[in-house]
């Protein structure tokens, strides 16, 4: 195992551990006694509050999930987003898009492995057409010469939800962002067999392989129009939550 | 007889001819349609010019407390794009619950900016940021605070952007809401003197707010079932939306998505109405809820129960989706504002929150134009008037094109730079 891949495992790990930190969701009562608001919930929701589907998204550790929320937003200000924009100066829009369809050819590496686990014969198929034309005629991907060729993306959470498998707590994870813990133990699997591919097809050193990750967390970037704080709803985190968990059960259905 | 027919038909000919040199080519005639899907992209104005938007943000007040809760709203944001040469500034206002960067203000700034003009795109006073970050009194949708508090933002700015280039004269512009207050900001200028705006353009405006407000309200009792399947009607447009991104063969957020599951869907008009008025009421519960938060009002929220930044507003935020804009209106915005003027009444809030407050200002500012919607779905029966009566030939009304359906159209872009470059050229238009 190498060693960018066990410091995700160790986050992973080390959830929980945060979450018993204590990040409270509760507001803060002053006084003993709760005032009445002009509009109370019993006046206006009645019997059926907790009916919106947002809600029943499962968020037990919602606490920890705003406070990585947060962190992510700070992340991605001060760190995540200069480093994009630096990268767009330094480099011509050919490189940059190069080098965006070289990530991409390898992404489709674990479209491949998990399109075969979901027993889909035309994923196979395309994904395998893809890989062989764009890693040869494609200059190792730089050019996504198969673009006609339909392109899917497959992991590993889709295919345990392929097979079954319920998403369980949500989970924001640190610079990753929103996931569950289905799709986190699919991240990291992907991603050990992401590094297990690496480690027997080049012979990189430790300190090319870290660079050529951090490239790649740059373009995946670049590549996502999200930012923190932006959607101008107070309710930002119940938004994000809901959309990106219908996402999940429909990339899994698709 | 076929001989007096074909006079006939040539005479109706001749009469269509000479009166409408070209008919209005906006192709959605239903205003219900028109405000969702909007203007399909072949239909659009197209530039070819790069834009090159830069984000800022600024502390409008220093002594402002922000709460924990919405403590990412403390700087104002907005965007600008700048000539490389003097030239000629456009403010831009968005409409309610718009933000600096969202769609049609976006599309109107590449209109402008490919014009020659340097460009500031403002956020409507309606959202959280601007009722956080700018507001005097955090409670939003006062035609007169909420012009000076845009106005404060736009000296702000100028002294900023007069560091990094020269401006030769002001425009000022908004769309919905957005016209409301540019009708008010130049209004306030016409005061202080600030900007001497050459021109300002109001696009689809509200006459009366208190009528606009009822009327959207009031869309969503066309939800099936009524307002009481609140919830089970989101609910639906969630997994509507789900499923047709099931169905789709590939998925691309492209501009016509919307006209595209217009296509697909078919959607009867008291759903497209519902649509709408569950689009507006996202915008006032924000605005509800933010200004809550502001001023520990206990509009929603108990006054003594504070947030902070890892609180779930859980119950309190579905309390607030189900109250509209006149809740708001009647239940927080005029008892505030009663208590910092007693001699306030209800009725005379309502009067004063209008454009007719401000008609004869209007009347005689002879550099405000306006461009309208005669199916604008947010003007009651007959309110469309009062833009011909006031302004004369300087409104321009479409026949289609409900609320901002034909905004992007490319007559209707066309028409909009004009108003602004014919005065640089010292045209009437």
């Amino acid at each position: 195992m190498s060693y960018p891949a066990s410091r995700l495992v160790q986050y992973l790990l080390l959830a929980p551990l945060l979450l018993v930190a204590g990040c409270s969701t509760t507001p803060i009562q002053e006084g003993d006694t709760v005032e009445e608001a002009f509009f109370t919930p019993e006046q206006i929701l009645g019997e059926d509050t907790g009916t919106y589907e947002d809600k029943q998204v499962y968020d037990p550790w919602q606490g920890f999930n705003r406070t990585m929320y947060r962190f992510n937003y700070y992340f991605d200000k001060y760190i995540f987003l200069p480093a994009v924009i630096g990268y767009f100066k330094i480099t011509p829009d050919p490189v940059e898009e190069g080098i965006h369809n070289f990530f991409r050819n390898i992404q489709d590496l674990t479209t491949l492995y998990n399109s075969i686990l979901q027993l889909n014969g035309e994923k196979t198929l395309n994904t395998t057409t893809r890989l062989l034309v764009n890693s040869t005629v494609g200059l190792l991907g730089f050019l996504d010469i198969a673009s006609d060729v339909p392109r899917s993306d497959e992991d590993f959470g889709q295919t345990l939800g392929y097979w079954g498998m319920g998403p369980g707590p949500y989970l924001v994870l640190p610079v990753l962002g929103p996931s569950s813990v289905r799709d986190g133990i699919g991240q990291g699997v992907d991603w050990l067999y992401y590094n297990e591919v690496r480690r027997r097809t080049t012979s990189m050193e430790t300190w090319q392989e870290t660079g050529m990750d951090l490239l790649r967390a740059v373009d995946l970037r670049a590549h996502v129009k999200f930012l923190y704080y932006e959607t101008n709803s107070p309710f930002e985190y119940e938004l994000v939550r809901m959309l990106w968990t219908s996402k999940r059960e429909l990339d899994i259905k698709r | 007889m076929i001989r007096s027919l074909g006079l006939i038909l040539a005479a109706c000919w001749a009469v269509t001819g000479w009166a409408a040199t070209e008919p209005y080519g906006y192709p959605f005639d239903d205003p219900f349609v028109a405000t969702v899907v909007g203007t399909p992209e072949a239909d659009r104005a197209k530039f070819s010019v790069h834009v090159p938007t830069k984000r800022d943000s600024l502390t409008v007040f220093k002594d402002r407390e922000v709460p924990d809760f919405l403590f990412y709203e403390a700087r104002l944001r907005y965007s600008y794009a700048l000539q490389d040469k003097p030239a000629p500034l456009v403010f831009l206002i968005a409409g309610t619950g718009g933000a600096y960067n969202g769609g049609h203000i976006s599309a109107q700034a590449k209109a402008f900016y490919s014009a020659g003009f340097h460009v500031v795109s403002l956020s409507s006073p309606t959202i959280p940021n601007f009722i956080v970050a700018a507001s005097r009194t955090s409670v939003t949708g006062h035609a007169v605070y909420d012009a000076e508090d845009l106005y404060h933002v736009m000296e702000l700015i100028q002294a900023k952007l007069l560091k990094k280039t020269k401006i030769t004269d002001y425009f000022l512009t908004g769309y919905s809401l957005g016209g409301f207050n540019a009708a008010y900001v130049s209004w306030v200028d016409s005061q202080r003197k600030r900007f001497n705006f050459k021109r300002v353009l109001l696009i689809n405006p509200p006459v009366s707010l208190y009528n606009s407000i009822s009327l959207l309200d009031r869309m969503l009792e066309n939800i099936p079932g009524g307002v009481d399947n609140f919830d089970s009607y989101y609910n639906g447009i969630v997994s509507a939306f789900g499923k047709l991104y099931v169905r789709a063969k590939r998925l691309d957020f492209s501009e016509d998505f919307l006209f595209q599951v217009y296509q697909a869907l078919q959607p009867r008009n008291e759903e497209l109405a519902a649509l709408i008025g569950l689009s507006f009421r996202f915008s006032s519960a924000h605005l509800a809820f933010a200004a809550d938060i502001m001023n520990d009002y206990g509009y929603v929220k108990p006054k003594n129960v504070r947030f902070t930044r890892n609180t779930d507003p859980g119950v309190y935020r579905e309390v607030v989706f189900r109250l509209g804009f006149t809740d708001y209106f009647h239940d927080y915005f005029y008892p505030y504002y009663k208590k910092l003027d007693p001699s306030l009444d209800r009725h005379r809030m309502v009067e004063d929150m209008s454009l007719k407050h401000i008609e004869d200002y209007l009347r005689n500012a002879d550099n405000i134009y306006v461009m309208h919607n005669h199916n604008d779905l947010i003007l009651e029966q007959g309110e469309i008037d009062f833009f011909p009566r006031v302004f004369g030939e300087r409104a321009k009304i479409y026949p289609t094109g409900g609320h901002l359906g034909n905004m992007e159209y490319r007559d209707n872009v066309e028409h909009m730079v004009k108003v602004f470059t014919s005065a640089l050229d010292g045209q009437p238009l």
